[in-house]
């Protein structure tokens, strides 16, 4: 295709969105919820069209590159409005877009009724442009804009139905924690610009590549970037805003906190990872960050009852994982399981939607039970997102994650243990969640038992379409082992720096051996509990035992963070506040105010109306004047 | 000649003006003020400044003394008033005169020109026809603006009384 | 009267600094006289000497320093100073009129 066609796509792509955002702007209340919904729609799916054609002309072309203008000029800062489309961002465009217009779909039925149901198709407007301007961005302050703007739209998410004040606090909570993460990044780009000089990616990643090029500061950029994405992807210790963001409406959960704006750090990681390549001690702290999130985040989940806190911190645990296939270097496995996840998370996500839907509003998994028999649909969709999270082949979760297990085990046994171990505690507290939502005895009340139902199409159809998105995923990186060819391995190699791992096939086999025999093994141990005995997690979390309290109550990080930070945070500014502002500042100006009260209370008896006393003052003033002349 | 003359005006300005601002009656104070201003007028003459001095005549002496007088005359003051100030107002006052003379007399002193001499003297700069000249000349616009100034304080004062007896 | 006409053999014998003094003396009077009484009348009459002084001022140095200009000067004071009496002595008659005194503290309302 002609070069200025494609940059005029390049330039449609996050327009369309942008557009579609600002028609609801200005025609808010204007527009019956059916066209709001349609036009809103309409943008993304066409977004994803052209993102298409761009990702076909990527493969002869390598690189798009679009410059709009010049954004920012000034002395040696030189900072272009411009995109920049290779391998890795086309598919993260296809998978924002794609995913993006299914959950847009979707959510047509979910919020069918909702007071600002415009106002939500405006935000999803907004947040998929300012997404797609963080993939496709030319330079770091670009992506920032994104960056920033998808924290943005996650907050007016989170706090979509503002009446609940706890819906606030958790959207400041994540605004809060994520501009920590916002910070590192500052940071991190002023030392990139001091170190390198400019803030174009591809120019930085070439300087930095140059033979014999020292760069004292590449650590310090390096573990500032993985700050921020920690930020952005929920990774210990900033990860305790995501479970809580659940508070906004389920699509968005499973759009922005699920499939893609969470993946964002790991985006950029995968963006620099030239840069981290070069810094193994940055590599080894996103390893063990990512394995711990992973088993700790995992752990928590297995006693949640909210059901969408289960996939939340399943969400946070998955991404450790990623995470932890970073640390390895297996950029192309962490970002593999970054798409094959955006696509079971999102169907797990809306699946659960479909059930807080058809149960009117209730989240909690105690409350459901023997729902296959009332939501059909929902049942098989969510089983295949449970079948792939889990890892069972041949769905995609298992070649993705398989993948991160067989880098981890290059780098040490131990690793995979340890990746092992996550996925087991996956495996089992999503057949928990499935078993008792589904399966046994219904626990469903009374009131809401007359009125369940199966959602309507508008919102199974895109889960049947996500649910074969998850089935078949796999196929875009299938093994050598499996005949495949490694496609998406092959596709992103221009720009990573990992060199191809060739296993040992038997190796291979008894390890895929093992994981599956594993999943099987926790399967049927959950099945026993939930399914045999018939378990119920219990009312009140003072019967438990330590562990399992200590669970339950999310190892208490939250209040830990409240004791820590927020509590000393609010004694500060208390003190800040009575003390310095009140007191001082206050006082100060008070103070000021007061004294020209004063003074000029004791000036005004100067004006007192005589005009012999004016004449005097007038020339002892003149006589002052002249005796001043004559000094000096 | 020339020194009797003007130190005996000198003295007789000083003294009518010290007299005018003593006197209890503001009817001999006034008379006492012409005095100072014929004296004026004659030193204005030994400047050689007859215009001037003709001018300062007719308009301090015919004008606005008369304005004055005509004002006590008006207001019924001729009988002395005696409203005065206290003794310590009129000891500042008198301070405050001689302080404000002690100051201007030092600055005097400190200026270079003191002592000199004019090295080149017109006989005829004070003359109505020289005046005239720089007044038509260099000073035509101010000149024109006085009449200005004039109307303006005319009617300021028909403004003034046309009020009083439109209340009454 | 010949050496009245020659006005440099004139200024030879008295000096710039006697016509100096001499309105210097006469502005302090005046000053005095401002400061000194009450009646309006008067303070009006010492502003007149003070302008008087200045005058007198002018004119010697536009003899001395060889310029007509501060001739010209005298008399725009002198149309000044005969506008302000005509002005003032309006008002003092209107403020006899309102308060039966020409009392300069009679009138100290003018004030915070």
């Amino acid at each position: 295709m002609e070069n200025n066609i494609l940059q005029l796509i390049t330039i449609l792509i996050p327009g369309l969105p942008l557009l579609g955002f600002i028609l609801h702007y200005i025609f808010n209340d204007k527009i019956s919820e059916k066209i709001s919904g349609m036009h809103a729609t309409l943008w993304v799916f066409l977004a994803f069209i052209l993102s298409c054609t761009v990702f076909y002309s990527i493969g002869d072309k390598g690189q798009i590159q679009t410059h709009l203008f010049s954004w920012i000029n000034t002395g040696d800062l030189n900072i272009p409005m411009a995109f920049i489309i290779d391998q890795l961002s086309s598919i993260m465009m296809l998978l924002i877009t794609g995913v993006g217009s299914l959950i847009h779909i979707y959510s047509i039925g979910y919020m069918h009724g909702d007071k600002g149901f415009n106002r939500f198709f405006a935000y999803l407007n907004l947040f998929i442009f300012f997404m797609l301007l963080l993939v496709m961005a030319d330079n770091y302050v670009l992506m920032f804009v994104g960056w920033e703007g998808v924290g943005l739209c996650s907050w007016l998410l989170i706090g979509f139905w503002y009446q609940n004040q706890e819906y606030n606090k958790a959207a400041n909570k994540a605004f809060i924690m994520n501009r920590i993460g916002d910070l590192a990044m500052i940071i991190a780009m002023f030392l990139i610009f001091n170190q390198f000089g400019t803030l174009i990616i591809q120019d930085v990643i070439s300087e930095a590549t140059v033979p014999g090029s020292l760069h004292i500061h590449l650590g310090g950029i390096t573990l500032l970037l993985f700050i921020a994405a920690t930020g952005k992807s929920a990774q210990i210790p900033l990860f305790t805003w995501l479970p809580d963001a659940m508070a906004g409406p389920t699509p968005v959960s499973a759009l922005i906190h699920a499939a893609t704006m969470v993946t964002a750090g790991i985006y950029l990681i995968i963006r620099n990872n030239v840069l981290f390549s070069m810094t193994p001690d940055t590599m080894t702290v996103i390893m063990v960050t990512g394995i711990v999130t992973a088993i700790f985040a995992g752990s928590i989940a297995v006693k949640q009852n909210d059901i969408k806190k289960i996939l939340a911190y399943s969400t946070v645990s998955q991404l450790g994982l990623m995470f932890f296939a970073l640390g390895l270097g297996a950029y192309a496995a962490a970002f593999f399981h970054l798409i094959t996840h955006a696509f079971f998370k999102a169907l797990l996500f809306l699946g659960a939607g479909s059930i807080i839907h058809g149960l009117h509003g209730e989240q909690d998994i105690r409350k459901m039970g023997g729902l296959h028999r009332y939501m059909k649909t929902t049942h098989w969709v969510y089983f295949i997102g449970l079948l792939a999270i889990m890892a069972v082949p041949p769905f995609s979760g298992f070649f993705s994650k398989d993948g991160i297990l067989i880098a981890a085990y290059h780098k040490s046994p131990l690793l995979w243990g340890l990746g092992l171990a996550s996925g087991m505690l996956t495996v089992f507290y999503m057949m928990r969640s499935y078993l008792l939502v589904f399966h046994g005895d219904s626990r469903v009340e009374k009131d809401t038992m007359k009125h369940i139902h199966e959602s309507p199409p508008v919102m199974t159809v895109p889960l049947i379409l996500l649910s074969v998105l998850a089935l078949l995923g796999g196929i875009i990186n299938l093994p050598h082992i499996f005949h495949g060819n490694t496609w998406l391995q092959h596709y992103l190699t221009p720009i990573l720096t990992e060199g191809s791992i060739h296993a040992d096939i038997a190796l291979e086999y008894i390890l895929m051996g093992i994981s599956v025999s594993a999943v099987a093994l926790v399967s049927y141990f959950a099945y026993r509990i939930y399914i045999v005995k018939g378990a119920v997690p219990s009312e009140n979390n003072e019967t438990q035992g330590f562990l399992s309290q200590l669970l339950s109550s999310r190892y208490y990080v939250d209040e830990i963070y409240q004791a820590v930070i927020v509590q000393p945070f609010y004694k500060i500014s208390a003190f800040f506040y009575n003390i310095l502002d009140l007191k001082i500042i206050d006082g100060a100006v008070n103070g000021l105010g007061k004294l020209s009260f004063f003074i000029s209370g004791h000036a005004k008896e100067t004006q007192n109306g005589n005009i012999s006393y004016y004449l005097f003052a007038m020339a002892l003033g003149m006589g002052g004047i002249l005796f001043l002349f004559l000094l000096f | 000649m020339t020194e009797i003359l003007f130190y005996s005006l000198s003295i007789i300005a000083i003294a009518t003006s010290l007299l005018m601002i003593f006197h209890k009656n503001a009817m001999y104070s006034v008379l006492f003020l012409l005095a100072c201003f014929f004296s004026i007028a004659g030193l204005f003459v030994m400047l050689n400044a007859q215009f001037l001095a003709v001018v300062h005549i007719i308009v301090y002496a015919g004008a606005i003394m008369v304005l004055f007088l005509y004002v006590i005359m008006f207001l019924n003051m001729s009988t002395p008033i005696t409203i005065r100030k206290s003794k310590l107002v009129m000891f500042a006052a008198v301070l405050t005169g001689l302080m404000m003379a002690f100051l201007l007399v030092v600055s005097v002193w400190q200026t270079q020109a003191f002592g000199q001499h004019p090295e080149i003297v017109d006989q005829n700069i004070g003359l109505a026809k020289t005046l005239g000249k720089v007044l038509f000349n260099e000073y035509l616009i101010p000149f024109e603006l006085t009449s200005i100034l004039f109307i303006s304080s005319m009617v300021g004062v028909v403004i003034f009384n046309k009020k009083e007896v439109e209340d009454e | 009267m010949n050496e009245l006409i020659n006005l440099k053999d004139q200024l030879r014998i008295i000096p710039l600094e006697h016509y100096v003094f001499l309105c210097i003396i006469l502005f302090s009077i005046g000053v005095m006289g401002v400061l000194l009484r009450r009646n309006m009348i008067i303070v009006f009459l010492s502003i007149e000497l003070m302008l008087n002084s200045i005058n007198l001022l002018a004119v010697t140095f536009s003899v001395y320093h060889n310029d007509a200009s501060g001739q010209a000067f005298v008399f725009f004071v002198m149309v000044v100073a005969a506008a302000e009496v005509a002005v003032g002595l309006a008002m003092l008659v209107l403020i006899f009129r309102n308060i039966k005194s020409v009392d300069i503290n009679a009138l100290n309302h003018l004030k915070w």
